[in-house]
């Protein structure tokens, strides 16, 4: 059985900003697949080319080399105008859903968005309808619709990002930190969210995350990306407990237990509380 | 014995209508040498409590305290603020890049203050401020004198921030890891825990992560809408937390061992000022009885160990 999803090779760069015409590259030959209805969490910390390689998959920035498939089709070479079929089927749910909403837009008005622009057929009651739907399954009170999104506590808004990405009936879902810029006790609510409306859906989903704990309650199967490059791909009881790269037990090793004892002897252990640091290599 | 920080019934406000209340009535000390974390979310009011103690308030928010530092009021006086902050307050950001003037080398701006701070002559502040980087950690000193912030990582602005506190007696942290990654948190966290060792510092740190409390906090208050709920030493309160929102926010954290559904607390935090009749956590809480919602419960107990609930969760601190 072929896969949903696969990504082989895939390369992204940049321009440098030094503007000398050389090119920085954030993915360096990413190659996963991923089935149908799989979550699969991505790993690494900022700068590593996760929020890179999740936005090729969208179509949302080219490829230097490599491809993507989608349902065995290739995605990657489909010109930005001719993506809009495929828009339907892959969305996005942002990091940040302050910034992510119009500000002078509604809720209601935000959130049906993408089938104005990608369901053009469908009449305003039909569409109505549809967010009201969909408000309610991502557990938003229906007076919440007519609100702004600064009237919106930051977890209202991301449930708002969701019920955004999931109104066109996508099969796959790329989530990028969905849950980093929110309160702890709110980020459970958006993770369980999303882990309910995943398997109530049948959706497939990358979950994009630095926080190595929240991608352990979600997937079952871990990408771990280090300087552009996917070091690690296995089960996650696997990658959390039996680590094969050495990057990722460095990436274990300093995730802080909650307990006093263990996280001293975390930061203790820090070779650095002793030595001097080395000054990182400077990009040109 | 005297706190070297003594904060009684703080009240923050900033102007506007209806004037949002950020912080409420908060008392706590720190002890010479001691590390208190002040935990809570976004709202609590830990931010502007730290930046009412260091006189750094945005224009628009006023402070009634006291707060007395070393028994001198420093509260409402910008400068004995000031020169408090100069005599033995040091204070780190969630972001070194506002403790460090962007368009001046490093090296500039540690002379400066050594020769501030030490009342030296230059050649000598080139020396203190070599043996600066090197308390902080920071290899090839000589060559990062020269360079300029932006040219140094997250992680080597925080060191470089730290170290333009000369030789605080109380280091004040906002949440100074929360932008940086994990790897480079736990340098910074240790770095912290080696100074307060090595320069007799106490520490009063605000935080949202309670990992960084179990690392680095011999005592922890927790606030919620305004106020410090618990109050208690980290080892205590981490394991045996008292108020029904320090246990919420103790099983919300998402931990490596844990699979399927994160626990959650229902609801959200009222927006600062919007506070109500009664316990501020009763509409979320899984306890609340029906006078939770009229009688606001006070902090009661010890500095050692302090619950401001009507139903706490009880038993003996000592396991």
């Amino acid at each position: 059985m072929s896969a949903m999803l696969e990504v082989r090779n895939a390369t992204v760069t940049f321009p440098r900003p030094a503007a000398d015409g050389g090119r920085l590259t954030a993915v360096g030959g990413a190659t996963f697949a991923l089935q149908a209805g799989e979550i699969l969490g991505l790993v690494g910390e900022s700068g590593c080319g996760k929020s890179s390689l999740g936005r090729a998959i969208l179509g949302l920035v080219p490829l230097a080399a490599g491809e993507i498939r989608w349902r065995g089709r290739r995605i990657d070479t489909v010109p930005r105008e001719a993506f809009r079929p495929l828009r339907r089927e892959l969305q996005l749910v942002f990091q940040d859903p302050a910034a992510s909403f119009d500000p002078r837009m509604t809720i209601a008005e935000s959130v049906a968005e993408p089938l104005r622009a990608l369901v053009p057929q469908l009449s305003a009651p039909d569409r109505a309808a549809r967010v009201e739907a969909i408000l309610g399954e991502v557990g938003l009170a229906v007076e919440l619709a007519a609100r702004y999104p600064h009237q919106l506590s930051g977890g209202q808004l991301q449930r708002a990002g969701i019920a955004r990405a999931l109104i066109v009936d996508p099969a796959f879902l790329v989530c990028d930190e969905p849950v980093s810029a929110l309160d702890v006790s709110v980020q459970g609510q958006i993770v369980n969210l999303l882990a309910r409306i995943r398997r109530e859906r049948g959706l497939a989903c990358l979950f994009i995350s630095h926080n190595l704990a929240v991608v352990a309650h979600l997937a079952e199967r871990i990408l771990v990306m280090h300087r552009g490059r996917i070091i690690e791909d296995g089960l996650r009881d696997e990658i959390l407990q039996a680590p094969r790269h050495p990057y990722t037990r460095t990436l274990l090793d300093s995730v802080l237990a909650v307990e006093p004892v263990a996280a001293r002897r975390l930061i203790a252990a820090r070779p650095s509380s002793r030595d001097a640091v080395a000054a990182p290599e400077l990009t040109p | 014995m005297s706190a070297l920080l003594e904060v009684r019934d703080l009240t923050v406000d900033f102007a506007g209508r209806p004037a949002p209340r950020a912080v409420d009535g908060v008392a706590l000390s720190v002890a010479a040498r001691e590390r208190l974390a002040i935990v809570g979310e976004s709202g609590s009011g830990k931010s502007q409590l730290l930046l009412a103690c260091t006189g750094l308030l945005a224009a628009n928010g006023s402070a009634r305290g006291p707060v007395r530092f070393e028994g001198r009021e420093i509260l409402g006086n910008a400068r004995s603020a000031a020169a408090a902050r100069g005599r033995g307050i040091g204070f780190v950001f969630q972001d070194a890049s506002g403790s460090l003037t962007p368009h001046r080398r490093i090296g500039d701006q540690l002379v400066e203050v050594a020769m501030a701070s030490a009342g030296t002559g230059r050649r000598a502040a080139v020396d203190a401020a070599v043996e600066m980087l090197g308390r902080v950690r920071l290899a090839e000193p000589a060559s990062l004198m020269a360079r300029y912030p932006h040219e140094l990582s997250g992680g080597m602005r925080q060191r470089v921030a730290i170290a333009l506190m000369a030789r605080p007696r109380i280091l004040f942290a906002d949440d100074p890891t929360t932008a940086l990654d994990v790897t480079v948190q736990a340098d910074i966290l240790a770095l912290l825990a080696q100074l307060c060792e090595d320069l007799g510092m106490a520490l009063l740190i605000v935080t949202h992560d309670l990992g960084i409390v179990a690392a680095l906090a011999d005592r922890v208050a927790v606030m919620y809408a305004g106020r410090v709920v618990e109050v208690g030493m980290a080892a205590a309160l981490l394991s045996r937390p008292r108020h029904p929102y320090t246990a919420g926010l103790l099983a919300a954290v998402p931990r490596l061992g844990g699979r399927g559904e994160l626990a959650t607390i229902p609801g959200a935090p009222p927006a600062p000022g919007e506070w109500f009749r009664g316990c501020r956590f009763a509409p979320r809480c899984p306890h609340r009885a029906e006078h939770c919602g009229v009688d606001d419960p006070v902090l009661a107990g010890p500095a050692a160990r302090g619950v401001a609930c009507h139903f706490p969760h009880t038993g003996s601190d000592t396991a």
